[in-house]
């Protein structure tokens, strides 16, 4: 199976638009032949801008695609051997099915029997045998993505590209319609780049799914890889449910999260700083004695299948899901098997950004001034009586050849809903718990991103202020 | 007293019969009698049987279209590249466009006027053109607006998909956009084609002796012949409304490929 050709290659792809929003980071993907890619990820993670530029309705800023080796980049989308399934269908309103499904076909001048043998053949394909004659209008919204995927499909792409081609239809029609896709790409052995922001969807479907956020590749693997060894916390998180935690490594196949000490089978050096992931349904519920940890039920919800229960240890919670229920309030053990743990090392989140420096030698950060100066830093200046500063050596300082690269760790910045109180503005632009606190980015009104760790909840997209203090700040001068 | 909202209906009714229904029903008198109040249908035939005034229905005809032609194909380009174009103040750009209408009319035709007298030198010998010149100047906006209102709600996916099926930019055009601009060719052409049959004023301010059926109608009433000019004027009225029926089943056609996008 991994043998199979190459088809088609993103080499380091980026798109910046105008607005110098950067959509897709360094994007790097080969296709095999025959192969059903999942581009996965929530709204705005370049999934679909990706999707445009393989298209070719986008170009990259930089970076090249290869189509069977050779270079698409500047070719129109009506030289490519690619078609597309859009999100909202975008079928030709003045025409009816027969003239839609033809549309690729006549473009290409083929014969009118062969139009005619090759649309009811597709037609069939989509289960929508006798529909020539009908308007678009008269269709019920499953149907008109059958036409729409047949309208592609008909012109024998060598890659068929969709666009959340499911998104618009109902959960009962979507559940078909993902067996019925699985099926045709079985059956016809096209190459299928699927977008979709639904891991259900991702995982049921595809042969590889490559989970982005923020314009960049998290992790790119088969959907059990994908599910079972998440690189890292996002990846975790976005894929079922998981319970996240930070910790750190207290020995040789040993790591300490959550409260407890757990035997894992990641191998790190100790006093590695981690983030552990347990999957809900990993998670064994024994008597206090037998529990590597201790906790208390905190709610028990029947799901069906089976129960889902929060257990409060300490600070940190844990939701398990299991086929035994448990009392609320009563004490109960936790373990969790070593296999099923997944540890992975913790990302750096310490946040770094550069300051200003004012006139009169202090630092100021997005029009805000901080509390120190530039004397406080590099040891041995002093001010001179006519306003210049000088280093130890009584060499003057320049201030606009410097600068200041200030670091805070997320622990120790505030966030606030008064909107003037703190350095800057921002919004909560992800987030994600971790056991006993949450982990949240914050999109600043500069731009930048800051991660904080806060242990109340806010909600995506909430405005808030940052509050950092200046005695929690380290600072490093830097030659420009 | 009771106040039903079928009151409010009133002062229209009344503004209805007294400006409308009425000068309609005398107009159709005044075409089927003769001066001593005899019915007949003598100006009928006198409409159909003189060359003069059917040459002027034909002339009136031929101005109008070529002023609808030219119209469209001025206006189309304006309104596709308003409409396609990514820069922020449409509506500032659009305006520019509209606003000559905010300057009262017979300034505007007057400053035609004379630009035309300097340009030909003598206004009489380009009577014709002259005619399509100021009716187009008059008429485009009436053009414009609604192409660009249509041009602009067809779905850009649309455009994507047919590029996509291997269509280039001029077949996207003709196969995907054309078509689907038609709601508004039609309302544009029949919010200039109409005006333009009998909008004498236009002409006799630019001093032009071309004779519509406008000017024609103006003529009759000017010689006291009430009931020749009100023949006309019914004439005129019974080929807008079968005009108007024409497009207007076109309209209901296309308005529901509209109501699909």
């Amino acid at each position: 199976m991994d043998n199979r050709e190459t088809i088609i290659e993103l080499k380091g792809i980026s798109k910046v638009f105008e607005d110098s929003f950067k959509a897709v980071d360094n994007f790097n993907l080969k296709v095999k032949r025959g192969e059903f890619v999942t581009f996965l990820g929530p709204s705005g993670c370049g999934k679909t801008t990706t999707l445009r530029m393989i298209a070719g309705f986008d170009e990259p800023t930089s970076g090249d695609i290869l189509l069977n080796g050779k270079s698409i980049v500047g070719l129109p989308p009506y030289k490519r051997p690619i078609n597309t399934v859009f999100q909202r269908y975008a079928l030709f309103p003045h025409m009816n099915v027969y003239q839609n499904i033809a549309f690729g076909l006549k473009q290409k001048k083929t014969d009118k029997e062969t139009i005619g043998r090759k649309v009811r053949r597709v037609l069939d394909l989509v289960d929508l045998e006798g529909f020539e004659n009908r308007g678009i209008h008269t269709l019920a919204g499953g149907q008109q993505q059958r036409i729409a995927i047949a309208r592609a499909l008909v012109n024998e792409p060598e890659i068929l590209l969709l666009d959340e081609p499911l998104g618009a239809l109902d959960l009962k029609m979507r559940k078909e319609m993902q067996l019925e896709l699985k099926n045709m790409h079985d059956k016809l052995g096209i190459t299928f780049i699927y977008v979709t922001h639904d891991q259900e969807e991702a995982l049921t479907m595809s042969d590889t799914i490559v989970v982005m956020n923020e314009g960049r590749t998290q992790q790119i693997g088969t959907p059990e890889d994908i599910y079972n060894e998440p690189q890292n916390a996002f990846v975790a998180d976005f894929i079922g449910e998981s319970n996240i935690f930070n910790g750190m490594m207290t020995g040789h196949l040993k790591a300490r999260f959550c409260g407890g000490e757990f035997k894992c089978v990641d191998d790190y050096e100790e006093g590695t700083h981690i983030t552990a992931v347990v999957r809900p349904e990993d998670v064994e519920i024994t008597t206090p004695e037998k529990g590597t940890i201790v906790g208390i039920v905190d709610s028990v919800v029947f799901k069906g299948i089976h129960y889902e229960i929060t257990v409060l240890s300490g600070k940190n919670e844990m939701v398990i899901q299991t086929v035994h229920s448990a009392h609320v309030g009563e004490r109960v053990g936790m373990c969790v098997d070593p296999e099923n743990i997944h540890i992975m090392p913790a990302e750096d989140h310490t946040n770094q950004f550069y300051a200003d420096i004012s006139r009169d030698f202090q630092l100021e950060y997005n029009g805000h001034s901080l509390d120190t100066s530039l004397t406080k830093m590099i040891h041995g200046s002093r001010r001179l009586d006519d306003g210049r500063v000088v280093d130890a050596n009584g060499e003057e300082i320049e201030p606009s050849r410097i600068r200041v690269l200030v670091s805070i760790q997320p622990g120790d910045i505030e966030m606030t809903d008064e909107q003037d109180r703190g350095l800057i503005r921002g919004t909560i632009s992800n987030l994600i718990y971790k056991g006993d606190h949450y982990c949240y980015i914050i999109h600043t009104e500069l731009e930048q991103d800051f991660v904080v760790d806060d242990e109340y909840l806010w909600n995506m997209g909430d405005r808030v202020s940052l509050l950092m203090p200046v005695d929690k700040m380290t600072f490093a001068v830097r030659r420009k | 007293m009771h106040f039903s909202r079928k009151s409010l209906g009133i002062p229209y009714a009344v503004f209805l019969i007294a400006f409308v229904l009425a000068p309609l029903l005398v107009l159709a008198f005044y075409a089927f009698t003769n001066g001593q109040g005899q019915f007949t249908m003598a100006n009928l035939h006198s409409f159909f049987g003189d060359p003069n005034t059917l040459g002027t229905l034909f002339y009136s005809f031929a101005i109008a279209c070529v002023t609808t032609i030219v119209c469209l194909l001025l206006a189309y380009p304006v309104a596709y590249f308003l409409a396609m174009s990514r820069i922020a103040n449409k509506t500032v750009v659009l305006m520019l466009f509209v606003m000559p209408m905010w300057i009262n009319f017979s300034l505007r035709i007057t400053a035609l006027k004379e630009i035309l007298t300097v340009i030909e030198g003598n206004l009489a010998m380009y009577p014709f053109l002259n005619a399509v010149i100021g009716m187009t100047y008059d008429f485009l906006p009436f053009m414009i607006l609604p192409l660009y209102t249509t041009i602009s709600k067809i779905d850009g996916n649309l455009r994507e998909a047919a590029m996509d099926l291997g269509a280039d930019n001029m077949r996207t055009f003709l196969q995907v956009t054309l078509p689907l601009s038609i709601p508004g060719i039609v309302s544009g052409v029949s919010m200039v084609f109409l005006p333009a049959m009998t909008n004498y004023v236009v002409l006799d301010m630019l001093y032009n002796s071309t004779y519509i059926m406008g000017s024609l109608i103006g003529s009759y009433f000017a010689a006291y012949n009430w009931h020749g000019g009100s023949m006309i004027s019914l004439i005129l009225l019974a080929l807008i409304c079968i005009f108007t029926l024409l497009t207007g089943s076109g309209e209901e056609e296309t308005a529901r490929g509209g109501a699909m996008l």
